[in-house]
């Protein structure tokens, strides 16, 4: 009997979940068929295009944007081997022209811009106030690694003002420089405008006139041969436009 | 199935071979793939270019001074837990198998908030002018952090088989409790020892979680080979998978070399 | 080195009182569980006692009162060597530093050490595997190889946990002869369930039963006047007691055993032990009358061949009887008879 009603409840709780399947995740209007639009984006537009994203599904009812945020570099990597993004936006046009070089994306359009700044944990314990302030060799700096896109602008940045700053790690990203600052483990770090704008009160930002030399610009794309080619073309027409260009404004990030 | 006359292996049924088969292949495949991505033209110039042979320098030293701490710190844990008996003991042996389970990053935040300058025991470190982060030691740290459960494992596990009946007739000879862990215990659980201290050295090599969380990332400093191949992940993939698999042949070396040097005594 | 033992451990419902003098080997006897080896653990020093004390040599090796630690000496330090039923010989090391390891730890060079070891072996024969690996030894000569080293340390005293029980049977009598060779001046605890270690290698014996010492005494007068039980079976006696009733032992079932008692000593009513050898008894199927004898109504237990007679076990009593017998008689377990045994084979004494 036991048996019995453990088989009922099993075969009740398949069909429910198979019920569920059929749904469309952000199904509300009751449209049946779910679209899903993929796109990658470097992980400093986290909070940008989260908010990009939920304008894109609110005016296309029955569409769901799945974004995948990491480094530029793997996520050249992933579509390389072939993963199935339809929209890539970069952190540096460098990764975007891997992808240009295999045709493996259509022609990339400019649709931000980042600088550095300063990052200092809350109080500023090290009095740092100038890139000069930097070079100090007892100050506890952190970097990110020149292979990565900050780091690259980082290097310019050092270059130009003929400074030769002594960090004591050079990280794999942004993410993990400001952890360290916030972290109270150095005492100051180069990341982007819009990290220390995210970070809110974690850190304190100190504003960086040099930075003007090395400006990032980041580079967004439909990938050739992506199964929603004309959705794709179509975030990338909001990302470009006015509402979109505010979005990114209000997380710090200027104009191509 | 050939196998050497006189023997049988009674107990192996035939139908073991094919998942054990699968096993195997399932490890060996992703290093054969690894290999035939190597560009091999330029194989010698990626793995001895200046930053993979500090960071080769770098690993080896400090998985080699963590594989010292682990077992100057194991070995008194393994015959504590395997010897003793107290309230708690259970509890303990637990809690020092965490690192096993815990990801390398989020023990490397632990290690953070214990020995960085904010942390537990980091705030006194400072003052007596003793900075661990950002240090060669911070990695030896995070390397011993993850590779000592191995030790006290593999270790404890000999000791409890052994049993303690040698050492108790040693003790009835006159042998104090130093002389008869040196002369009568440590002997008879070599090959637990040694593989234990193998285990952790690879463990070592391998770490980086933990590292670059609480150690960070600089040339000849704390970027170990796992850190260099990260990182050339972002500018060249061909260096990547080139140290990778240098990674691995050393991996395999120092395995191979401790198995050569086991006695084959019948007692293990 | 004499040593005074007197410990309780009522965990395990043990509480014995003994002592040993200088030079002499006393043989402890009991049936298995009864506390002999946990008298040498308290001795070697592997257990704690939870009262008493005990001392070697007038140096005091470990004191409890309450279950409180008063003195305690560690294993190491109280020159008790322990042998135990397996060799237990260090698997890593050859047979000469096995038996230099006694001499090695207590402060000896390697080569006055090796010195040492080699005069062992040679008292026990086996100079010639010195360099040997002790996996290669065959039993007895493992056993041997331990002897030697617990001796080479040198000890106060030695401590022998049924030496013989793992060996084979053939090669038992070489080792006991070494054994009562090399125990000779040195004093000795040896716990044994055969009566030819106790009456080879022991000068005194001590029999426990249940954690509490039962007999004591010279080795001859106990197995051949046992006064318990399991003496009695050890020394292959049947054993009767009762109180002394002028002409024989009444036993608290009422039968009564007529022997001869010792000329002075036995008053009326005053406890006495009455003993007689099986092969003195004779079993009938029906109750037999005549020149006085005992008889005694019992019950066939089992059977079990000895040489070329069978002892027939019953409840209380054993009996050896001829294999001819058994089958006329028609003996099997369950088999209701009558045994018989001539006062004049019966030996009796104070209890």
């Amino acid at each position: 009997m036991r048996k019995h009603i453990a088989a009922a409840g099993v075969a009740a709780l398949a069909v429910t979940a198979l019920a569920g399947c059929g749904t469309s995740a952000s199904g509300d209007d009751g449209e049946d068929t779910g679209t899903t639009l993929t796109v990658f984006a470097a992980a400093s537009l986290k909070g940008s295009f989260e908010d990009l994203a939920e304008q894109f599904e609110a005016s296309h009812g029955g569409v769901d944007v799945r974004l995948s945020f990491a480094g530029s570099s793997d996520l050249v990597a992933q579509i390389q081997q072939g993963a199935p993004a339809d929209v890539f936006a970069s952190a540096d046009t460098a990764n975007m022209d891997k992808l240009v070089a295999d045709d493996l994306v259509a022609a990339p359009q400019d649709f931000a811009t980042n600088t550095l700044e300063i990052a200092v944990p809350p109080g500023n314990p090290a009095g740092v106030h100038t890139l000069a302030d930097l070079a100090d060799p007892d100050l506890a700096l952190v970097l990110c690694a020149p292979e990565v896109p900050c780091g690259a602008a980082s290097a310019k940045v050092e270059e130009a003002a003929g400074l030769d700053l002594q960090p004591v790690s050079e990280e794999q990203s942004v993410t993990d420089v400001l952890g360290k600052v916030t972290a109270g483990e150095a005492d100051a770090g180069l990341v982007y405008v819009t990290d220390v704008a995210a970070a809110g009160d974690d850190v304190e930002g100190v504003e960086l006139p040099e930075s003007a030399g090395a400006v990032n610009t980041y580079p967004i794309a439909p990938v050739a041969d992506a199964t929603q080619a004309d959705l794709a073309q179509e975030f990338v027409d909001l990302v470009l436009s006015d509402d979109g260009q505010q979005t990114l404004a209000g997380f710090g990030f200027a104009g191509p | 199935m050939r196998v050497s006359t006189g023997e049988s292996a009674v107990g192996l049924p035939r139908w073991a071979f094919v998942p054990a088969a699968m096993g195997g292949l399932f490890v060996l495949l992703p290093l054969v793939a690894m290999a035939t991505r190597v560009d091999w033209s330029s194989y010698w110039s990626l793995i001895t270019s200046e930053s993979a042979r500090a960071a080769l320098l770098l690993s080896l030293q400090t998985s080699a001074a963590s594989t010292v701490v682990c077992l100057v710190l194991g070995v008194p844990m393994s015959l504590v837990l395997a010897r003793c008996r107290f309230p708690g003991i259970d509890l303990l042996r637990s809690l020092v198998m965490v690192p096993l389970v815990l990801p390398p990053v989020v023990g490397g935040i632990a290690l953070l908030y214990t020995f960085g300058r904010r942390g537990l025991l980091g705030e006194t470190l400072q003052v007596a002018g003793v900075q661990i982060a950002f240090s060669t030691a911070a990695v030896v740290l995070a390397q011993t952090f993850v590779a000592l459960p191995f030790l006290v494992t593999s270790l404890e596990g000999a000791l409890r088989t052994a049993g303690a009946r040698y050492e108790a007739v040693a003790a009835s000879l006159g042998a104090r409790p130093t002389t008869v862990l040196r002369r009568v215990t440590l002997p008879l659980v070599w090959p637990g020892l040694l593989s234990g201290a193998v285990l952790s050295f690879a463990r070592a090599l391998g770490e980086f979680g933990a590292t670059i969380t609480f150690a960070g990332s600089l040339q000849g400093v704390t970027r170990t080979l796992p850190l260099e191949i990260y990182l050339q992940r972002e500018t060249d993939p061909d260096a990547a998978v080139a140290l990778s698999l240098l990674l691995v042949v050393v991996a395999v070396l120092v395995i191979a070399a401790t198995r050569q040097g086991r006695p084959g005594r019948g007692l293990l | 080195m004499t040593l005074s033992f007197a410990a309780t451990l009522p965990v395990r419902g043990f509480d014995v009182e003994l002592d040993v003098a200088e030079g002499r080997t006393l043989a402890l006897l009991g049936p298995n569980g009864a506390g002999k080896s946990t008298t040498l653990g308290l001795v070697a020093g592997t257990l704690r006692p939870h009262d008493g004390e005990i001392a070697l040599d007038g140096r005091t090796l470990a004191r409890a009162d309450g279950g409180r630690a008063r003195a305690w000496v560690p294993p190491h330090a109280r020159q008790v060597a322990l042998l135990a039923q397996e060799p237990l010989l260090f698997p890593h090391l050859s047979v000469r530093q096995n038996v230099a390891f006694g001499p090695r730890s207590q402060g000896a060079r390697r080569r006055a050490a090796d010195a040492a070891a080699d005069r062992r072996l040679a008292d026990v024969g086996l100079a010639h595997l010195a360099d040997r690996a002790p996996s290669s030894l065959s039993g007895g000569q493992a056993q041997r190889v331990a002897v030697a080293r617990a001796l080479a340390a040198a000890p106060r005293l030695l401590l022998l946990d049924e030496p013989m029980a793992a060996l084979d049977v053939d090669v038992t009598p070489e080792l006991r002869q070494t054994l009562q060779r090399l125990l000779a001046g040195q004093t000795a605890v040896i716990t044994t369930h055969d009566v030819l270690d106790a009456l080879l290698l022991a000068d005194e014996v001590a029999v426990i039963e249940d954690g509490r010492v039962v007999e004591r005494g010279p080795t001859a007068q106990v197995l051949s006047r046992p006064r318990s039980a399991f003496a009695a079976r050890i020394a292959g006696l049947n054993l009767l007691t009762g109180t002394w009733t002028g002409a024989g032992v009444r036993t608290a079932g009422g039968e009564v055993a007529h022997g001869h008692a010792p000329g002075d000593g036995l008053v009326d009513g005053a406890p006495a032990t009455a003993v007689f050898r099986p092969a003195a008894v004779a079993v009938y199927l029906e109750e037999q009358h005549g020149s006085p004898r005992n008889t005694f109504r019992a019950t066939v237990r089992s059977l079990e061949p000895r040489g070329d007679l069978v002892r027939v076990r019953t409840d209380r009593l054993a009996a050896d009887v001829t294999p001819q017998a058994v089958a006329e008689l028609a003996l099997v377990p369950g088999a209701r008879v009558w045994l018989s045994v001539k006062a004049a084979e019966v030996d009796v004494y104070p209890a």
